[in-house]
């Protein structure tokens, strides 16, 4: 991956130590909480209508990251995922695929054998995911274990308790680690879980930690806690993209996950992402849903656009 | 008001607003209409509601439908009687805004809404009643136990009667409820403010919120996007002329909706179980009887 390397080298004197990399995280501009949100907000109040909203519902269909990460995961359910990220809306196939279907290491290979011959990839979370919570040596072999399985796309936490206890080094490092590990093979998504990392400041640090340290995404949430993707914090990623790809040319993607469950609120999410980062970003390469149940409000208001009257529950799959 | 000591006092009006999901939400889209009594005099005005009001308002009965039909029929039953009991209590209320609607002396508008009360208790009563009237146990050829029970349509649309304001309205509601369905209610076009009310008794009487949901406006606007929505199951057309009620049993027909056609009605009369079997499929499971040795069955 030649543009990280570049990136990498041009952040390797405030990677050089703890402390020159305190210094470039804390010397980051804080972030404004009432005007970031009131901008969140007042972005949030567009109305997009007719074609505009044809375009959008289809373009937030292709940027899903088709989730399934329950313990109760079976071979059968992934599969079943499987099918229904590569024909959506089976009566309908104009309807387009899913980005990826994203699961548990373990899954992999089933989800790779039922994905064979689409363009939907496989994203496996790893590192001790959700928690993040084991030794380095633990985590490379979730990640060697998922790249080996087939996965195309890694979805790795970061330690958010080495990150709070302000050792953002350790956190850096392990994720140039899991980078390395990923190689040309899988691209990785860094999970900050933002509901845990208690200020928008953190969030800011978070972002720039990751980018600097190789992540091809950066991503809000794993979904397991109370709070995932908010309009806000995703706004404040988009941000954070948007200057580093200023600063060093490199683009990073951006991925909000968990709590985005209906059209509108997807929409939302676009039009952030058009406002901010800009159109370049307006592409599954680049932005993602971390969703599951989001899929089936989506298709309900591509059936609504295409027949005129409401749809129901009754007329999608039940996951 | 022509009281002395309160002409003193600011008049304080009240804002009329949907029963949603169990709250009061304005509608949508900002509008509103002026409401008059029978000699053209403004009473009020009431919202006027638009398609994506009664989306709305299928997304929270379609919500509530699980819980309310899984509801035993006994509570069902309690939480009805306590509708009519709260309604007692704000009797008076209701008498002015049905004489006013209406344009009918105090003491028969009284009489409509001591009937509409009669009416909810009737059919909380029907609650654990129906299903021995219209389910069974069938006799059949084989050791099987083979039983009927009535199971509720789902979420049913309700275009509430245009003349009869309060205890028409009530007449269509009560029987869509009492086995299990949840309603979404277009009340009067020209008398709203009685069904408007209404949704505030509902919500303080354990009612579980979208159960009945309760919207002011056209019928001729929302009818055509509930009659066609594929998530309502039922559609009653009482409150739609000839016209309307035909175009919409047409869109209804898209998703094999049950429909309850419009027809000339009494409210006045007793109402029987026709408005209750209307909204109600029968489930019929077999059941095997247990060991068949050589004796045959064992019951």
């Amino acid at each position: 991956m030649p543009t990280t390397a570049t990136a990498a080298a041009a952040f390797a004197d405030v990677t050089a130590s703890e402390s020159t990399l305190r210094r470039f995280l804390h010397g980051l501009p804080g972030v404004d909480a009432v005007g970031l949100e009131a901008r969140a907000a007042s972005l949030g109040t567009r109305s997009i209508k007719t074609t505009a909203k044809a375009y959008a519902i289809d373009l937030a269909i292709s940027m899903i990251d088709l989730t399934t990460l329950e313990g109760a995961d079976t071979p059968g359910k992934v599969r079943a995922l499987a099918a229904k990220a590569v024909h959506p809306d089976p009566t309908d196939r104009t309807t387009p695929t899913t980005a990826a279907v994203c699961v548990y290491p373990d899954m992999v290979a089933t989800a790779k054998a039922a994905l064979a011959g689409s363009d939907v990839k496989v994203a496996s979370v790893a590192t001790a995911f959700p928690a993040g919570r084991a030794a380095l040596p633990v985590k490379l072999a979730d990640t060697a274990d998922a790249i080996a399985a087939g996965a195309d796309e890694i979805d790795m936490v970061i330690d958010r308790g080495a990150f709070l206890a302000g050792r953002y080094l350790e956190v850096h490092d392990q994720i140039a680690a899991i980078r390395a590990e990923c190689g040309d093979r899988a691209r990785l998504k860094v999970i900050f879980e933002t509901g845990e990392l208690s200020t928008y400041d953190n969030i800011r640090r978070a972002s720039w930690l990751g980018m600097m340290a190789g992540a091809d995404f950066i991503k809000t949430s794993t979904g397991k806690v109370a709070v995932n993707a908010t309009p806000a914090n995703t706004l404040l990623m988009l941000e954070a993209v948007r200057d580093f790809r200023a600063q060093t040319g490199v683009q990073i993607g951006v991925k909000p996950a968990g709590g985005i469950r209906n059209t509108k609120e997807a929409i939302k999410f676009l039009v952030l992402v058009n406002e901010t980062a800009g159109a370049d970003w307006l592409d599954n390469h680049w932005f993602r849903f971390g969703a599951s149940s989001l899929l089936n409000d989506l298709l309900m208001q591509r059936q609504k656009m295409a027949t005129g009257h409401y749809s129901g529950p009754d007329y999608v799959t039940v996951d | 008001m022509s009281d002395k000591t309160e002409q003193h006092r600011l008049s304080v009006f009240k804002t009329y607003k949907l029963y949603v999901g169990g709250k009061f939400p304005r509608s949508e889209s900002g509008r509103v209409y002026e409401v008059t009594d029978s000699k053209g005099n403004w009473l009020a005005n009431a919202p006027l509601s638009s398609r994506k009001d009664a989306r709305d308002a299928v997304v929270a009965a379609r919500k509530a439908q699980g819980a309310w039909a899984g509801a035993t029929a006994y509570l069902r039953g309690q939480i009805l009687y306590r509708v009519a009991e709260m309604l007692e209590g704000r009797r008076d209320q209701f008498v002015r805004e049905v004489a006013e609607a209406e344009g009918l002396s105090k003491p028969k508008a009284a009489a409509q809404v001591d009937a509409a009360i009669d009416r909810w208790v009737w059919y909380a009563g029907w609650t654990d009643k129906i299903a021995q009237v219209v389910g069974g146990a069938n006799p059949v050829a084989g050791p099987f136990f083979n039983l009927s029970t009535p199971e509720p349509t789902g979420v049913v649309t309700v275009l509430a009667p245009q003349d009869s304001s309060f205890l028409g309205l009530v007449s269509v509601i009560a029987p869509v409820i009492a086995t299990g369905n949840t309603a979404v209610v277009v009340a009067s076009e020209r008398s709203p403010l009685p069904a408007l009310s209404l949704g505030e008794v509902l919500a303080t009487s354990d009612l579980p919120g979208g159960v009945v949901n309760i919207l002011s406006g056209k019928a001729s606007e929302m009818g055509p996007h509930l009659a066609a929505h594929l998530d309502v199951n039922a559609i009653d057309l009482t409150g739609a002329d000839d016209e309307l009620a035909r175009d919409l049993e047409i869109a209804a027909a898209e998703n094999l909706k049950r429909v309850l056609r419009p027809r000339a009605e009494d409210f006045t009369a007793s109402p029987g179980t026709d408005r209750m079997t209307a909204f109600l499929e029968t489930k019929t499971v077999w059941h095997p009887t247990g060991s068949l040795g050589a004796s045959g069955s064992s019951y």
